[in-house]
Parts: structure tokens; sequence; C-alpha cells
């Protein structure tokens, strides 16, 4: 194969059909408030995590809703708590990342 | 709802295109990706179908491909664009047609920028003066070219030698239509269809006996957005954009992919090439690829031109498979003869993608 010095991106789209929302659904069930987020990303930019890690729970739910492994991401969480004090729909995202924690850990 | 209703709802979608005198402006970077298309959109327009095409010789670049590479900023690109409506206005013409997407994106935003902000169109009448002591009239109609063939595509059809129609089954071919982003998407209500129902090329094909297919990725960008090529570090990006459009069409077994803009068939076509040897698949059948042709190639087919004075010959992708099922008759050993009949390099054939 010529080296053409650049190659195919991994493809990021997502088939609603074939994805397997069992682990979204099972947080739902511990944590319902998840079913509030809008996305806005407040929980985000508060984080402490996120400037060396990467962390983000607006990212985390977007990936789960997407049927996304989140295992990796979880362990950069302090559970400081500073995402629950600044989330406008009021959701409890430390306890969902513990909840999120108890699935890994149950698997 | 009453049908006079209806009526006025859909003439929001139509572009009322005058139908003649025109200032031609050609596209910088089409002339050297697809030379013959601007030579035969001329010729179908101005010496087939009578019209009034007018062409300067002072033409230059609009500046949309550096402005959009950012390597200019707007007030010189609209500077530039003022120079071309100062050569209209001494031409005596009124209506301008752009040949590439970009330029007819550009005339759009400029002149829209100017109705939103008029102390900057003085700003621009001051630097063309003081550059170049030039003055202009703003166009009473800015179209794109493929709007002057949408409106001509009955003319065309009527002087048809071949319709778009599978010779061996009857059926009519299946033809794919990408539209350039920046015809539809800068400002869609001055595309015909709008947002909603852009039918510039679909419009082409239905007329010219074709069927046009729909695929989920239908409007998606080819890929070009010129950094994402320019820079080579993004070219992955390119091809990316467009590997998504092929995996999408590929359930639907389309025939060819018509285009109305520069960039459009030239990566559609090339990046197939890349595709193939990168990942070692084909999108058409028996290993060939799917053929891009601008509308200019279609209508010159359908008019009975010769497919190599057309430039189908600087094609990546082997377009004989499609002449074939058109019943156009060619002469294999032509194709890379040039237009003095002079004998052209032959290309190194690509190892997965099959070519002639």
């Amino acid at each position: 194969m010529p080296d053409f010095g650049f190659s195919l991106s991994k493809s990021s789209s997502v088939s609603l059909d074939s994805l397997d929302l069992g682990l979204y659904g099972e947080l739902e069930r511990l944590e319902p408030g998840v079913k509030t987020c809008m996305a806005c990303g407040s929980c985000s930019a508060a984080c402490t995590a996120s400037v060396w890690s990467g962390m983000s729970v607006r990212k985390l739910i977007l990936n789960l809703q997407r049927g996304k492994d989140v295992e990796k991401m979880l362990g950069s969480c302090m559970l400081c708590g500073k995402c629950s004090m600044v989330c406008p729909r009021g959701i409890n995202t430390r306890h969902l990342i513990l909840s999120l924690c108890r699935i890994y850990k149950k698997q | 709802m009453i049908y006079q209703g209806k009526q006025n709802i859909w003439s929001d979608y139509q572009k009322e295109i005058p139908h003649d005198h025109w200032f031609y402006v050609r596209s910088c970077i089409r002339q050297s990706f697809f030379p013959a298309s601007e030579y035969f959109f001329v010729k179908i327009v101005r010496d087939l179908l009578g019209k009034d095409l007018y062409e300067s010789k002072h033409h230059t670049t609009c500046g949309g491909i550096a402005y959009h590479c950012d390597t200019i900023p707007q007030e010189t690109a609209m500077t530039i664009v003022a120079r071309q409506f100062a050569l209209m206005t001494e031409a005596g013409y009124k209506n301008l047609v752009a040949s590439c997407i970009t330029s007819f994106g550009n005339y759009t935003e400029t002149l829209e920028t100017w109705r939103e902000f008029p102390e900057l169109e003085a700003r621009i009448r001051e630097n063309l003066w003081k550059a170049c002591r030039r003055e202009f009239e703003k166009p009473e109609y800015v179209a794109h070219a493929s709007d002057i063939v949408y409106m001509l595509r009955n003319e065309i059809a009527e002087k048809a030698k071949v319709r778009l129609i599978d010779k061996t089954t009857g059926e009519p071919l299946r033809i794919v239509e990408h539209i350039g982003c920046h015809y539809s998407k800068m400002f869609p209500h001055k595309g015909v269809g709008g947002a909603e129902y852009p039918c510039v090329l679909s419009g082409m094909v239905e007329s010219w006996g074709g069927q046009v297919i729909d695929y989920p990725e239908r409007r998606h960008c080819c890929g070009f957005g010129f950094r994402q090529y320019l820079v080579k570090a993004n070219r992955g990006y390119s091809v990316s954009n467009t590997h998504k459009k092929f995996e999408s069409m590929e359930p639907y077994h389309p025939d060819a992919i018509i285009t109305n803009c520069p960039g459009c068939p030239y990566f559609l076509d090339r990046w197939q090439y890349v595709i193939s040897e990168q990942t070692g698949k084909t999108y058409g059948r028996d290993g060939f690829g799917i053929p891009v042709f601008t509308y200019e190639e279609l209508a010159g087919l359908v008019l009975g031109y010769d497919p190599w004075d057309l430039g189908l010959q600087v094609h990546q992708v082997a377009v004989e498979p499609f002449l074939d099922k058109l019943g156009v008759a060619y002469d294999p050993d032509a194709k890379y003869l040039g237009v003095n009949k002079e004998e052209l390099l032959k290309p190194t054939l690509p190892t997965v993608l099959k070519c002639f």
C-alpha cells in the first residue's frame, strides 16, 4: 500500500438500532436523575479532574447513551462533588458515579 | 390546505432565474480539475442554446479559496469581488453567473454582508477605487452555473441524443446527486428548492431520464472542507468524510454521481482510489468505482458529445462501464489523446481499483 501520509479515521457514527443500552438502563434504575440531563456541560466545566484527566460527567452520560464503555473514565473521578453543586437539573452526579462503579463491580 | 396556499408556499422554494444576458465568471480550481466542464457549459449555453453569455479576460479568482483557508481577511475577498462586479458593470451586464460553488457563496455572502452593513460596502468601494480606479453596480441577480443548466434542463432534454437509461435493461440509470455545501448550506434560500427541497441536480437527472437515489448521508459534505485537505495532516478527515458517504450509498448501487461543486467531483473521484488502496474496497460493480460527473459532463453526454472531448479521461474512476450502460460510443484508443490528437502520458494503473 502506498504511504499517503494520512489514513481513514475510525467512524464515529452511531447505529441506534444495534446499540446495547444495558448499562445505561441499569444506571437509570439506580439513579433516575440521569434522565433529566440536558448535556449543558456545567459539570464538566466545574470538574477539578477534567484538566488533567479528561473527566467529564456530560461525556460519560453521552457515551453511555451511545452504548460505549466508560470504566476508564470513572477511574479519574475524585468524588469531590463539585458537579452536583453546579448541576442546573439537580442531578446527584456523585451518586451517579458511585452507582456506575457498583454496576461495573458487579460485572 | 387549499391549493393556492400550497402554491404560495412552494413559490418560496423556487428561483426566478433570468433567462438571458449573463456575465460568466469561471472558477480557479475547476480549470485545473475538470477543465472541459466550463468549456462545455459555454458551448451548450451560448453556442447550442443561443443565450447571451459574456466572459471577460480580466476576470481573476474571487478570493473565496483563500478566504475559506483563512489566508486573507474578508475585506480583501470583498474587494476582489467588487472588482469582478466592476468588470460586469463595464461590460454592461446585470446578471452574474458563477461557475464555482464557493464563488457563488462568496458573492452571495458579500452582498448579504453589504446589505446588513452598508458602511462596509462604502469602505470596499473606496478600497477598490484606491486600488484600481474602478467603480461598480451590484448585480441584480447572482446565480450558479448549475441554476442555468437547471433552468435549461428541458431544452437540453429536447436536444438529447441519449437519455439516462440503461440500454440493456431499459431501466432508468440510478444517479446519486451531491450538491455543494457553499450552494445549499450557506444561504439555502438562494438555491433552487431551498434547504428542504434542493432540486437543482435531481431536476436535471429526472429531466434527462435518470432515477435519483436517496441514501442516509445524502447531504453530508464530500470531505474537501478546504483546510481538511490543504493541510496534509488533516487529510484523514477529508477521506473519512468521503468514506462515510460511500459506505452509506453502497447498498443502493448507484450507477453514477452528479455534482455541482469544483471540489466534490474531484474528491469523490480521487478518494475512491485512496480508499481502495487503504481498505481494499471498491464501491462500483466488478472492482470498478462509482463514476463522478460534473453536471456539464452529464449534460454533454446526454447531448451526444464525445466522452474524451468532455475530459472524462482525467477522472480517476473508469467511466467506460457507465458509457456502455448509456450506449455512448467511444474509442478506447483515443482516451489518452489530447485535443490536438497528440498522445498524452498514460497514468499508472492502481493496484485495487479497476481502471483502463
